[in-house]
């Protein structure tokens, strides 16, 4: 295994709030990387400084050893590392088929002027792009909703679109922030091994979720954040073991996060 | 709609606006809808810009800032450096399309009423500009203009000069139908490739656009570069109508009224700006006899109307065709 991804005393300040503190740590390849903390830890501003989404104070991220931070998120996403959001995004009012149709935008090889004028790459680039969209959505599970609009979806298969729409940009590194929220317990233990999947098609995950059942059960490895500083970095058992954890749960019930 | 449908539906279009409307007029002797109607062609090519910047999520109030200048840039050249309309009828759409991505770079980072905002002063901006400048003549303006040339291939004349023409009107009738007829085949084929898709994912959501590999700052330059493009050759061929520009040949009047021409046809569709000009300007003319309440009359209708159809007037033929394409967020 190697080192995809470096995350090198990344630091970003909003006024005066540290929203994320000199925080580094290793992503390998074809790993689950989860990053857990108590609200306002600074997980998704983490994600967003990974996706170059946010501009960093300090500190860098590296893919493959080149920097990715501080470009714009559409050259970030070109390189391979690509975020999903914490809010349910999509686009809403598109069927969820077109959704991931547009989201195959990184492998096109025609130009726009292409595009416009029909010309036989973009008519090849549109063939690929629907069979494709329809391989992901079979494979995620929704194949049979690909003609519904998206925005009357409910919040279980817009996490799975949601996801769709991350793989269809073919990324190494995709990050999820909280893939599972709003799920009911079949519908997260489903999109579990959605995941895994995901992992096993050759990604790199990194993901952001609440439901430690869910993320013990899913990760090979975990960073925990608490007030923007990385408090602790193991394989789940170590996590769960860790007492600087433990401590920064104190107050939350001690089942969620599976002690 | 199935293919033949659609081929039916142009063919009669088509036949309706170079055949059937001069026919009509011939008989009929009324020679002043020729006048118009071209107007109508003219502003609903305007009109159809608006609606690509609509249509990548951008309430565009700044029309009439190209419109002018695609006027005057065709008029100086014309004039003061005798080139042929026929050139400064292009040359006029990409000094607009050019001068558009100097503007658009930084003001369309903006959004929603900020945006809108911005535009609107735009237009205020382009008539104190040709007021100012040494090159425009200020208020005098630039008047008698000469009326297109004739264009010649080896001897061969293509488009007869207009100044030998016995009755001006129908050529440019002619000019101006064809212009529009080529502005939205040039729009229907965008929005329907794969480009309609992507000024729609901008349209619904710009984060996850750029997310997905979008560049948004690039395709949002583009569709502007393209409405003004649209809004300069509309102001260029009215300036050559009308042999004349002035600093108020465009007002925010018109802007507002480019915009309103999107919303009443429909944001949805294509084709909406045409209907909704063709409407909104006949409302406009049939309310003139009721004098000073015009405005009153026609604003309420308007309104009413918005409220009504909140997708535009051709939601009401194509709700169930087109519901997809017409789901805005
Ligand atoms: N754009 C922003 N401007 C100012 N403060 C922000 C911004 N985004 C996040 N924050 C603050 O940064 C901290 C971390 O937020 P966030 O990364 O969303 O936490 P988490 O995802 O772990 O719940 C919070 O205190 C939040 O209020
Ligand atoms: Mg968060």
């Amino acid at each position: 295994m190697s080192e995809l991804l470096q995350v090198i005393g990344l630091t970003k300040r909003f006024g005066g709030l540290t929203a994320v503190n000199d925080v580094t740590f290793s992503v390998q390849e074809l790993e689950i990387l989860s990053v857990i903390g108590p609200n306002g830890a600074g997980k998704s501003t983490l994600f967003k400084l990974i996706a170059s989404f946010l501009r960093t104070s300090s500190g860098e991220v590296r893919f493959r050893g080149e920097r990715i931070s501080n470009l714009a998120p559409h050259i970030t996403a070109r390189k391979g590392v690509v975020r999903t959001f914490q809010e349910t995004t999509i686009f809403k009012g598109m069927t969820v088929r077109d959704n991931v149709v547009i989201a195959h935008h990184l492998r096109s090889k025609a130009s726009l002027f292409g595009y416009f004028i029909g010309s036989p790459v973009a008519m090849r680039d549109e063939q690929e792009f629907g069979r494709s969209a329809d391989q992901i959505l079979e494979f995620l599970g929704i194949g049979e909703i690909k003609n519904e609009i998206a925005s009357n979806l409910p919040q279980g298969h817009l996490r799975a679109l949601g996801i769709a729409i991350g793989l269809s940009t073919d990324p190494t590194v995709l990050l999820l922030d909280e893939p599972f929220a709003g799920m009911n317990h079949d519908e997260t233990r489903h999109a579990v091994e959605m995941v895994r999947s995901v992992r096993d098609r050759g990604v790199t995950l990194l993901l952001v979720e609440h439901d430690m059942s869910a993320v013990m059960n899913i990760s090979d490895r975990i960073v925990v954040l608490n007030f923007g500083e990385k408090i602790a970095e193991g394989t789940p058992a170590e996590i769960q073991r860790n007492e600087k954890v433990i401590e920064a749960y104190l107050g939350i019930e001690d089942e969620s996060i599976g002690l | 709609m199935t293919r033949t449908i659609k081929i039916v539906w142009v063919v009669v279009f088509l036949a309706v606006l170079l055949v059937g409307i001069p026919a009509f007029i011939t008989i009929s002797e009324r020679w002043d809808l020729y006048y118009t109607l071209t107007s109508v062609a003219l502003l609903s090519i305007a009109s159809g810009g608006v609606w690509l910047t609509f249509y990548i999520g951008r309430i565009n109030i700044g029309q009439g800032a190209y419109a002018l200048m695609g006027g005057y840039v065709s008029a100086i050249l014309v004039v003061k450096y005798d080139v042929s309309f026929w050139l400064t009828l292009p040359l006029a759409g990409l000094f607009c399309g050019a001068a558009s991505v100097l503007i658009g770079l930084p003001i369309l980072r903006l959004r929603g009423v900020y945006f809108a905002m911005i535009t609107l002063v735009l237009t205020e901006v382009a008539r104190l500009l040709m007021l100012a400048l040494p090159i425009t003549n200020g208020a005098k303006g630039i008047t008698s203009i000469p009326l297109p040339e004739a264009v010649k291939i080896f001897g061969l004349t293509l488009i007869p000069d207009f100044a030998t023409l016995s009755n001006v009107k129908p050529a440019f009738y002619y000019l101006s139908v064809v212009l529009m007829i080529l502005s939205f085949a040039a729009l229907y084929r965008l929005v329907n490739s794969r480009l309609g898709k992507l000024c729609r994912s901008l349209q619904q959501n710009e984060e996850l656009a750029s997310s997905i590999g979008v560049n948004i700052a690039y395709l949002r330059v583009i569709a502007y570069v393209i409405s003004s493009f649209l809004g300069g050759i509309g102001g260029a061929t009215f300036a050559a109508i009308s042999q004349s520009v002035y600093p108020s040949s465009f007002t925010i009047a018109d802007s507002i009224n480019f915009m309103l021409n999107c919303f009443l046809g429909g944001l949805g569709y294509v084709f909406g700006p045409m209907l909704g000009t063709l409407v909104l300007y006949f409302g406009w003319d049939l309310l003139f006899q009721t004098g000073e309440f015009q405005l009153l009359i026609f604003s309420t209708v308007l309104i009413a109307l918005i409220l009504i159809l909140p997708n535009g007037l051709l939601s009401v033929r194509f709700n169930k065709v087109s519901r997809e394409s017409a789901g805005r967020e």
